[in-house]
């Protein structure tokens, strides 16, 4: 198994005899860009809950590169480099950007060392290196609160992107917002993966064709389809069942 | 992007200026207040035995209103117990005055204090043991609270039990311990705790000596808690208490131990409680088990809530201007007191949100 290459094979999972997922197949490159999409009840929030340990698969496999993410609890697995993004941003808004993101940095918890904590050389790069990435430079001295709602995503994002993940799982990541703010998400993600993979899973067929990668297409639990946009959206199973209601 | 760029916010530097500005003026006006007290009495710039007492007291609650909004204002912590630690350390500093009374009692008995021979026992129990030493009952007026507070907020926040069940719980300590110590069995003196006290450190109490002394040293304590409370919230520790306070689970999912973060803060706190207390016993000469009195802890926390939770200013300037209004209150209208304490808390609650300083500082929402 390739480091940093997600794999799901025969993945299923039965809530009370409903099953969620049924027999779900996936392979994520290290470096690659993925969107899912599907009509609710797909399975794709399940499918996050698999690979981040908040739910356990009934039967498959679940890894990453070497390691069995049904054998590991969520901080485990969060340590292992995979990070999510839910979809309602929780930032903290009392705090300026920069201090959301130091928050973030990766460095001593105990509050002994957060006492004694400064802010050194290395550390501040790497923060102004994840402001620039986000696109929140300007809005470093700024407080949380006053972001937009598209800003505040980005920094969540970003400090996602301070605990250095190999895999980044994004939930909705363009709802509500407008649709420049959707552009930029898209090229913010386009810039993230390539270091790192990204799975996006959204609803915006217009964010994922700006994406420009792999689409997956879930539907009752299990893979419908798979390819670039153009080819799943004259896919005449996917129209049938997503795109044609 | 300038390479200076820091994590700091934008200030308006007016305003916080000014505050800074009024706070130094503040505190540069009490030091005088003792040397003022030495002038003759028929000068305009006299200052009575009272004012200088009265305003010794009044420091010794902005240390306990620091305390209380490092825990509440920062981190989210709403105790209404803080008065049982600011009633420990001054019952731990009675117990060495009380000791060093010594013959000069009403039964002249060297080891023990009146109210123990009174109840005829015969020797001191254990736990008087080591409290003739002043450095030890310093000790133990912050290792007391620091402890019992260590307790509470360890099973507390192991369970997660936060906002107001952890309010409710911290009232219930401290009324316990309002009625444990009533008890004359405990040890403590009873209903009439102590008093009568003679001196400290060689100094004969109920001098304008000593009144000067105690008060400097209150003074000082007040300006150490404050640099060490402005240490903490400008660190990095600082922010993570605010994010622990607008979002403790978002911590927690970054890595952070939140129960270890808020029982650090909360003992700490208590500490600084405790210290407070044992500067009050010697400067007002009495200690009894009122000061555990629930009502006590809510008035602290009104203080905070007025001066403006979640700035260091915002607690001195909220224990001082509540105080000198209940003492200008109650000078005539004693009665009324407890419906405009009332009033002050729903009336901030409502209408200034961020106490006084909200008034003064707009951007800053800290």
């Amino acid at each position: 198994m390739k480091p940093g290459s997600l794999y799901l094979d025969g993945v299923s999972v039965v809530f009370d005899g409903f099953r969620a997922l049924n027999s779900l197949s996936l392979i994520i490159e290290p470096g690659e860009l993925r969107a899912i999409i599907g009509p609710n009840g797909a399975g794709k929030t399940t499918m996050m809950d698999i690979i981040t340990g908040k739910t356990r698969p009934t039967e498959g496999t679940v890894s990453f590169g070497d390691h069995d993410l049904t054998k590991l609890d969520e901080a485990a697995i969060a340590n292992l480099g995979i990070g999510r993004k839910f979809q309602k941003p929780t930032v903290f808004d009392a705090l300026t950007v920069f201090e959301n993101l130091e928050l973030a940095l990766q460095a001593p918890r105990d509050p002994w060392s957060c006492l004694r904590w400064g802010l050194g050389q290395e550390a501040r790069r790497r923060i102004e290196a994840v402001l620039a990435e986000i696109g929140l430079s300007e809005r470093a001295r700024d407080r949380a609160a006053i972001l937009s709602h598209g800003q505040r995503q980005w920094l969540e994002i970003g400090m996602l992107l301070m605990q250095d993940p190999q895999l980044l799982l994004v939930d909705e990541p363009v709802a509500g917002m407008t649709d420049q703010e959707t552009e930029h998400t898209a090229a913010l993600l386009r810039r993230i993966a390539g270091s790192r993979s990204v799975v996006v899973v959204e609803h915006d067929l217009e964010f994922v064709r700006a994406l420009g990668q792999k689409v997956t297409v879930l539907c009752e639990g299990s893979v419908l389809s798979e390819g670039s946009i153009d080819h799943v959206q004259s896919d005449p199973r996917v129209i049938e069942v997503y795109l044609g209601r | 992007m300038s390479a200076t760029v820091t994590g700091a916010p934008r200030l308006r530097p007016s305003r916080a200026l000014i505050l800074r500005g009024l706070l130094l003026a503040g505190l540069a006006l009490l030091a005088l207040l003792p040397v003022l007290n030495r002038m003759p009495a028929e000068s305009a710039l006299y200052v009575s035995d009272f004012v200088v007492s009265v305003s010794g007291k009044w420091i010794c609650y902005a240390v306990l209103a620091l305390a209380i909004d490092l825990a509440w204002g920062y981190a989210g912590i709403l105790s209404l117990g803080h008065g049982a630690f600011f009633a420990l350390g001054g019952y731990a500093m009675g117990m060495h005055l009380m000791r060093l009374i010594g013959p000069r009692g009403v039964y002249g008995n060297p080891v023990l204090p009146d109210f123990m021979v009174f109840l005829g026992w015969k020797e001191l129990p254990w736990y008087w043991w080591g409290f003739s030493s002043f450095p030890f009952a310093l000790l133990m007026a912050l290792v007391v609270p620091g402890l019992l507070a260590g307790v509470v907020g360890y099973l507390a926040f192991r369970s997660r039990i936060t906002g107001v069940y952890f309010s409710i719980i911290t009232q219930a300590m401290t009324y316990a311990l309002m009625l444990a110590f009533f008890r004359n069995d405990m040890g403590f003196g009873g209903n009439n705790g102590f008093t009568d006290f003679k001196e400290l450190l060689g100094l004969p109490l109920n001098t304008a000596e000593a009144r000067a002394a105690l008060f400097y040293a209150a003074l000082a304590v007040l300006a150490g808690a404050l640099w060490l409370c402005r240490h903490i919230t400008r660190s990095k520790l600082g922010r993570v208490l605010v994010a622990v306070r607008d979002a403790e689970s978002r911590v927690r999912f970054l890595g952070y131990d939140t129960t270890q973060v808020k029982l650090a803060v909360f003992v700490l706190s208590a500490m600084l409680a405790g210290l407070a207390g044992a500067l009050y016993v010697p400067l007002i000469g009495i200690i009894n088990p009122g000061e555990f009195s629930p009502g006590n802890s809510i008035e602290a926390v009104i203080w905070v809530a007025v001066g403006g939770r979640g700035t260091l200013v915002g607690a001195l300037l909220g224990a001082f201007t509540v105080n000198a209004a209940k003492t200008w209150l109650t000078s005539f209208a004693p009665d009324l007191w407890l419906f405009v304490l009332g009033g002050l808390f729903v009336a901030v609650t409502l209408f200034l949100p961020r106490g006084l300083v909200g008034l003064l500082r707009k951007d800053d929402s800290r």
